[in-house]
């Protein structure tokens, strides 16, 4: 233990933060809300927004950013609800193939029923995908990134025998559009499910007991238990939740293009990991934020953006994603280092 | 340069060091004789390590020069000082688990021939090594499995296979037993008597005593005095590092009214590490586990927590019978622990002391699970109060708080859970001298609330100093009980003792 190098430092400090009294703590607050380190990727977005509103007449519009958002919407939906099991010490890798699965289900139960039980079911679906990643992560004690992975392979597989490998159209059923095509206050169905759900998640995480507990498995699992939290339980639940909000991500896009096929989301885990891990929500767990994802899911959103306003070579945005990951990564464990 | 008995090996001087804006160490000169046992002795913060890990290279001082063997030098990188033939012993150990001894001790210069390694030339080379230095390590099993002695003692060997003159030991005693502290102090001795210099750093003022020639105060990044360790007591480098006179040690002994009830009850547990152990806790007492690292007292304070699986035998908290152990039905049923290393088991580091503190009590806390925060606030703000932790704010991560400081924050969340029993496993592990204190008035107020404490424990001074009552482990059984108020130091470690075979299946057993 280098109990005594960590608190060497620290401890001399306490009398100057001390003086400083309640201001100090106020200042440390208030700053904490924009200091580079923690805000992360704020500021980045602020700017790269900045630049594409000058350089891009068209960007700053009203359609185009709600575009954004509403194209995001089966991105930004797993991201909150993934960002929860990172957070609690896990990793989803299965979200696109249930992404895929719930889709294909949805259009295909909007066949034969009415296109709200159809998706109830596919959400259903979801959430007994994350309900067996969370018990075999949890109780079977299986790795989260080997056991996602399998259960990957398992619902692509049940989705391409269910289709046969064939796309399912919805064309004949356009009342199954409505959760993606209507519009509510000039903004999309999609989107308010979108910023609900938003919401809803980053309420969950920041101010119930549920989610300070995700925090508390994710950051030591050994002290939470010993301290009563029910470490199973609380990773269970959040990878319940991923399950099905990655369903949800999938019966939106099935919705609003009125067909659904088994093949899609294949990279939809890695880019929703992508804006989640630039964001700032660590990978490590313990860390994070929903907040954070949204911005990291957008921030790549408006690099893709700016790359099609700006007519750049789209070859070259895959490489900007790569290094802006890398970038994220890196500068998270960094900043671990310095703290430590 | 000639290097005679009594000449310096090592000057300081001037020397000083910043982290951020915190002065760790400010124009620091000291000299530590060549030969000779040198101890840098403080509290936490008053930086000792600080002053270790720029001998050893590991840290780069801001100013100041540093002579070593009259020319004065300036280290970069641990690699650097070993070139110059100084070496540190971190506290963490830095061994490769899967290799041998031998193997360990000459890694990255092995003898080798076209890139392949001569084992049997490494052996010879490290039992020559062995019969050189007058200790050594049986070079059959993976260093892994070995007691964290052994492993120590492979890092020092590692040292001086590299032809260290000059070894830093940080900490080198934290993590062991009494008996293993015994032949630490003698490989220190073995290594002044060859001729080499050792600079310790070490929070046991009795160890220092011990095996120092002379001894380093520092506080607050200065030094206090510097000389021989020879006029030296306890009471005096005590006073020198807190810049007064300690209050007494322990707080009165608390020891339980006549006819007190039986909080806890433990009959007949067995569980891997713990042979059919039965003992009892009544309401107001603080019982103290002893023995040796190894003899199974952390074992079956797990296995009475039901963080390992007991086999057979019950745990009676006040009374009632507890089926299948859990942390959190215990918590319900009025037991507490507090775990044995705050930074593995019982803290969140990067969250803020204001979490940490309610941890346990969240629940109640909240309205249809969500958490009321100004509660939650009142709450913790309450429980640090009441335990005295000294934090900037409730908002700082736990991370930024001293070691006893964090024990203390740990307190409170059990307190908080206001448990019939309390369960504490090496509280003062890590805490300096001053806060030492502190956590024994917190037991002592605990067992005087009318509850009842199970202290375990390394420290036989701690234990002969607040238990009403001790009992000694050996091999995963109780094999003595002796009153607190009259059992000696020599009771305790003869218990723990015993027959020296015992000792050698305590010491398998540590691994």
């Amino acid at each position: 233990m280098t109990l005594v190098e960590v608190s060497e430092p620290r401890r001399s400090t306490q009398p100057g933060a001390a003086a400083g009294g309640p201001p100090g703590g106020l200042r440390s607050r208030v700053l904490g809300a924009v200091d580079l380190r923690r805000g992360g990727i704020v500021l980045p977005f602020i700017g790269l927004f900045v630049v594409l509103a000058v350089t891009s007449p068209p960007f700053l519009t009203k359609d185009n950013l709600l575009n954004i958002v509403d194209q995001q919407a089966s991105t930004l939906i797993p991201a909150a609800a993934a960002t929860l099991v990172l957070v609690s010490g896990g990793i989803d890798l299965s979200i696109g193939a249930v992404y895929a699965l719930a889709g294909v289900a949805a259009a295909h139960f909007a066949l034969v029923t009415s296109p709200w039980l159809a998706i109830a079911l596919a959400l259903l679906i979801g959430l007994a995908v994350g309900l067996v990643n969370g018990v075999v992560t949890t109780i079977f004690r299986v790795n989260a990134l080997i056991a996602t992975l399998a259960t990957s392979y398992v619902v692509s597989g049940i989705a391409g025998l269910a289709t046969g490998g064939n796309i399912i159209t919805d064309f004949n059923r356009p009342a199954f559009a409505d959760l993606a095509r209507t519009s509510f206050l000039t903004v999309r169905t999609s989107t308010w499910v979108t910023l609900f759900v938003v919401l809803a998640l980053g309420f969950l995480l920041a101010r119930t007991t549920t989610g300070r507990y995700m925090y508390a498995a994710g950051g030591n699992a050994e002290a939470a238990r010993l301290a009563g939290v029910r470490v199973h339980q609380v990773r269970i639940v959040a990878f319940a939740l991923s399950g099905t909000a990655a369903a949800l991500g999938g019966v939106i896009d099935a919705s609003r293009v009125l067909s659904a096929q088994s093949s899609a989301g294949t990279t939809l885990a890695f880019t929703v990991l992508a804006g989640i891990v630039v964001g700032g929500t660590s990978i490590l767990g313990g860390q994070g934020a929903v907040w954070r994802s949204v911005v990291g899911v957008l921030f790549i959103a408006l690099v893709g953006n700016g790359f099609d306003l700006l007519g750049l070579d789209p070859l070259y945005e895959q490489i900007a994603l790569g290094a802006l990951l890398v970038l994220a990564v890196g500068l998270d464990a960094w900043t671990r280092l310095r703290r430590t | 340069m000639p290097e005679g008995q009594g000449g310096a090996h090592l000057e300081l001087r001037a020397v000083s060091k910043r982290f951020g804006g915190v002065r760790a160490l400010e124009s620091v000169s000291i000299q530590v004789s060549a030969g000779s046992v040198h101890a840098l002795v403080g509290e936490n913060g008053a930086g000792k390590s600080t002053l270790g890990k720029i001998i050893g290279g590991v840290i780069t001082p801001d100013s100041g020069e540093i002579v070593l063997l009259g020319r004065p030098v300036r280290f970069h990188s641990p690699r650097e000082a070993l070139a110059h033939r100084v070496a540190t012993i971190a506290q963490e150990l830095a061994i490769v688990p899967g290799l041998s001894a031998a193997e360990n001790v000459y890694l990255g210069i092995e003898p080798r021939r076209r890139g392949v390694v001569r084992r049997r030339e490494l052996r010879r080379r490290y039992r020559e090594l062995c019969d050189a230095v007058g200790f050594g390590v049986p070079d059959s099993a993976p260093a892994g499995s070995m007691r964290t002695a052994d492993q120590q003692k492979v890092e020092i060997l590692r040292a001086l296979a590299r032809d260290a003159e000059l070894l830093v030991l940080d900490e080198p005693s934290a993590a062991l037993g009494p008996a293993e502290v015994e032949r630490l102090h003698e490989m220190i001795r073995s290594l002044r008597a060859r001729g080499r210099t050792v600079v310790l750093v070490s929070h046991f003022l009795r160890e220092v005593l011990e095996v120092a020639d002379e001894v380093t105060v520092l506080r607050d990044g200065r030094v206090v005095r510097s000389g021989p360790a020879a006029g030296e007591s306890e009471g005096s480098l005590v006073q020198a590092m807190l810049g007064r006179p300690l209050e007494q040690t322990f707080p009165p002994r608390v020891t339980p009214s006549e006819g007190a009830p039986v909080v806890l009850s433990v009959r007949h547990l067995r569980a891997p590490g713990v042979e059919d152990v039965s003992l009892e806790l009544r309401a107001g007492e603080i019982v103290a586990l002893s023995g040796l690292v190894g003899s199974g007292r952390t074992e079956l304070a797990e296995a009475i927590v039901g963080l390992r699986r007991s086999v057979s035998g019950s745990v009676e908290v006040a009374g009632s019978r507890l089926g299948r152990r859990s942390p959190r039905r215990l918590l319900s049923r009025g037991l507490a622990m507090i775990p044995e290393s705050r930074k593995e088991q019982g803290l969140l580091l990067d969250r803020p002391v204001r979490e940490n503190a309610v941890l346990s009590v969240l629940d109640e806390l909240s309205r249809l699970s969500y958490v009321r925060r100004r509660a939650e606030r009142r709450t913790a703000t309450e429980a640090l109060r009441r335990v005295d932790v000294r934090a900037a704010n409730a908002g700082v991560a736990a991370n930024a708080l001293s070691g006893g400081n964090q024990q203390k924050l740990l307190f409170a969340r059990v307190l908080l859970c206001e448990p019939e029993v309390l369960v504490a496993d090496e509280p003062t592990r890590g805490v300096d001298v001053g806060a030492r204190r502190a956590i024994y008035d917190l037991l002592t107020a605990f067992a005087a609330e009318g509850r009842g404490v199970l202290v375990i424990s390394s420290d036989v001074e701690e234990v002969l100093g607040i238990a009403s009552r001790i009992l000694v482990m050996r091999s995963g059984r109780l094999v003595a009980e002796l009153e607190g108020a009259t059992a000696t130091e020599q009771d305790v470690v003869a218990a723990a003792l015993l027959d020296p075979e015992g000792l050698a299946g305590v010491a398998g057993m540590a691994s």
